[in-house]
């Protein structure tokens, strides 16, 4: 039951075979003994699970169940769920009770889906490893001495040692595809626009993109049907006709080479000096496995993308002062309990509300938006972006998707870069410059690298190309059983 | 680049931060080494190149004037630090 798709899950909820609340309670039974070590969750309310679960038994016995109807989703702690303590891993939101849903946790909740709890996350998502978190770091189900990732890293070990059937991530640098990765899951950030950013807490407002996490391309491809779709609410949700993710994974495809013509680019700067030899040789083999399916192989550039690290950390950090001004103890959230005047108040309650790492990047940002630097710097970094978007145009008049690592290296060791932010930032090399030009990208397990880590191999898409990506995904994933495999000691 | 302190301490008030002086003195050190490498970017030749500050061109949209919000106030004011009569507790701010 715990490795079953989501798809063989609905099937065994629809046929009785178990109801929703065993489901449930299976799975809130495997947090309750195994969270305490990982700290993947940062809130469970069985109550209000097992009661989804109940409502959604009596629809399924009333014959209206759709995919999800009864199978237990945790989401990520930055999407708001009304009546859910909702952190965005900061003490700033410690007892924040959300009054309202956001456009996801309905979409959720509509197709009959159990929200199994709030998944730890980097504060405000900033961070890469998952120890920004005001409520402790999360640890790697395959070793707990090391780092999940980040910024949903809660959700990526949750999915990897089967703490819940799926789960939520959003994806900001990298925030989805990074933990994915050093965890050895599957997770897909759909084109910029594609799912509402309603009710889902503010980072990066022109980069934050909501994604579905899950064991395999098939789960994210169902997850995806719940998730995508125009919100007039968000005001950069694109109006587009409904698709269904899954259509290109149902097709009938003939013979041993279903991605018979397919034209993978290969980016020379994602395989240069700074990728560890481990992940290299992971990577490469996948490419291999790619060419038996069918595919050729194609060398590109993207000249610019050495630029996205340095675009990223003056865009990111300039919306978030912005986003996070808000913040201020006034209407929700953490008060500081002693204070003069207004202004002190303020003050003291972000300083004291607010981890290292969320007042440095409001730190950055409202340096390079202040009077004298804006030009310099905000202006500069928004020119830089779109010769980085244009390089990934280019590059896709010449091959179909683009593949490379997801992360230079596996996961490290917890506390390995706590002292240097610029290291900590170079682990999103590879992500970036996806988000900066809104595409599509997803990552995949492909192998393990050293210490027997998982690698990721990820896969960028064209704009809106996630049933594509997703099919070229799932064909790898029916070769291969990287995806399938489990780490140790999570007592299955 | 190497910032001062008194850069720093600007800027966290602009941000409406408090740090102590030992806190301004770690974060001079950080973002400066932060602002190293954002450096890269300057040596880049940008004229022409419109600014994008979004991934897709499209242009806003546009609603009907009309009230789409309810009214939550009592919800709202349940998770608010402090208020009184339905009004937010501040400070006082005019003498």
């Amino acid at each position: 039951m715990l490795n079953s798709s989501l798809t063989k899950l609905g099937a065994s909820l629809r046929a009785k075979q178990i109801s929703s609340v065993e489901l449930t309670q299976l799975y809130l039974d495997r947090i309750a003994r195994l969270n305490p070590q990982l700290n993947a969750f940062i809130t469970v309310n069985p109550e209000m699970s097992l009661a989804q679960a109940r409502e959604a038994d009596a629809r399924i016995a009333a014959g209206k169940a759709e995919a999800l109807t009864g199978i237990p989703i945790a989401q990520k702690d930055i999407f708001c769920a009304k009546g859910w303590r909702t952190t965005c891993g900061s003490k700033m939101l410690h007892n924040f009770v959300s009054p309202y849903d956001a456009h996801l946790i309905a979409q959720f909740n509509k197709s009959g889906a159990v929200n199994l709890g709030k998944t730890n996350m980097d504060e405000f998502a900033m961070g890469s490893s998952n120890e920004t978190s005001h409520y402790g770091p999360v640890k790697n189900p395959w070793d707990i001495s090391r780092v999940p990732g980040g910024s949903s890293g809660g959700t990526a070990a949750a999915v990897a040692a089967r703490l819940c059937a799926a789960a939520t991530g959003t994806d900001t640098g990298g925030s989805i595809r990074q933990p994915a990765a050093l965890c050895g899951i599957s997770g897909l950030k759909p084109t910029y626009g594609v799912c509402s950013r309603y009710g889902m807490v503010a980072f990066a407002s022109s980069l934050d993109q909501a994604g579905p996490m899950g064991r395999n391309a098939e789960d994210l491809a169902l997850l995806l049907n719940t998730m995508a779709g125009f919100d007039e609410r968000d005001s950069t949700s694109l109006q587009r006709d409904k698709e269904d993710y899954a259509r290109e994974l149902n097709k009938q495809v003939g013979g041993d080479k279903p991605l018979a013509g397919l034209r993978i680019g290969l980016p020379k700067e994602f395989f240069a000096e700074g990728m560890g030899s481990d992940v290299a040789q992971a990577v490469e083999a996948a490419i291999a496995e790619y060419r038996k399916l069918g595919a050729t192989v194609v060398d590109i550039s993207l000249p610019n993308s050495r630029l996205s690290v340095p675009v990223y950390y003056v865009l990111a950090p300039a919306e978030a002062s912005s986003n996070l001004s808000r913040f201020d103890g006034v209407r929700y959230g953490y008060r500081a309990t002693e204070y003069g005047d207004l202004t002190e108040m303020y003050e003291k309650s972000r300083a004291q509300g607010f981890g290292a790492e969320v007042k440095r990047r409001i730190m950055i940002g409202t340096y390079v938006l202040s009077h004298g630097y804006y030009d310099a710097y905000y202006i500069q970094a928004q020119k830089i972006r779109r010769l980085i978007a244009q390089d990934f145009t280019e590059a896709f008049k010449q091959c179909d998707i683009i593949m490379g690592p997801t992360s230079p290296s596996t996961a490290f060791k917890l506390g390995e870069k706590g002292d240097d932010p610029v290291q900590m930032y170079l682990s999103d090399i590879y992500t970036i410059a996806v988000n900066l030009a809104g595409l599509p990208g997803m990552s995949i397990p492909c192998g393990f690298g050293a210490n027997n880590m998982p690698v990721g191999l990820q896969i960028i898409g064209n704009y809106f190309a996630e049933a594509q990506m997703l099919n070229v995904a799932h064909q790898y994933q029916q070769a291969t059983d990287h995806h399938d495999r489990v780490p140790q000691n999570i007592g299955l | 680049m190497s910032l001062t302190n008194a850069d720093v301490r600007k800027v966290a008030r602009l941000a409406r931060l408090a740090m102590s002086e030992a806190e301004i003195e770690t974060a001079r050190a950080q973002l400066s080494g932060i602002f190293d490498l954002i450096a890269e970017m300057q040596a880049v030749d940008t004229a022409g190149i419109e600014p994008m500050s979004h991934a897709q061109d499209v242009s806003q949209r546009l609603r009907e004037d009309v009230i789409t919000e309810t009214n939550q106030r009592e919800a709202f004011q349940a998770i608010a630090p402090q208020v009184e009569r339905g009004l937010y507790l501040v400070p006082q701010v005019i003498e």
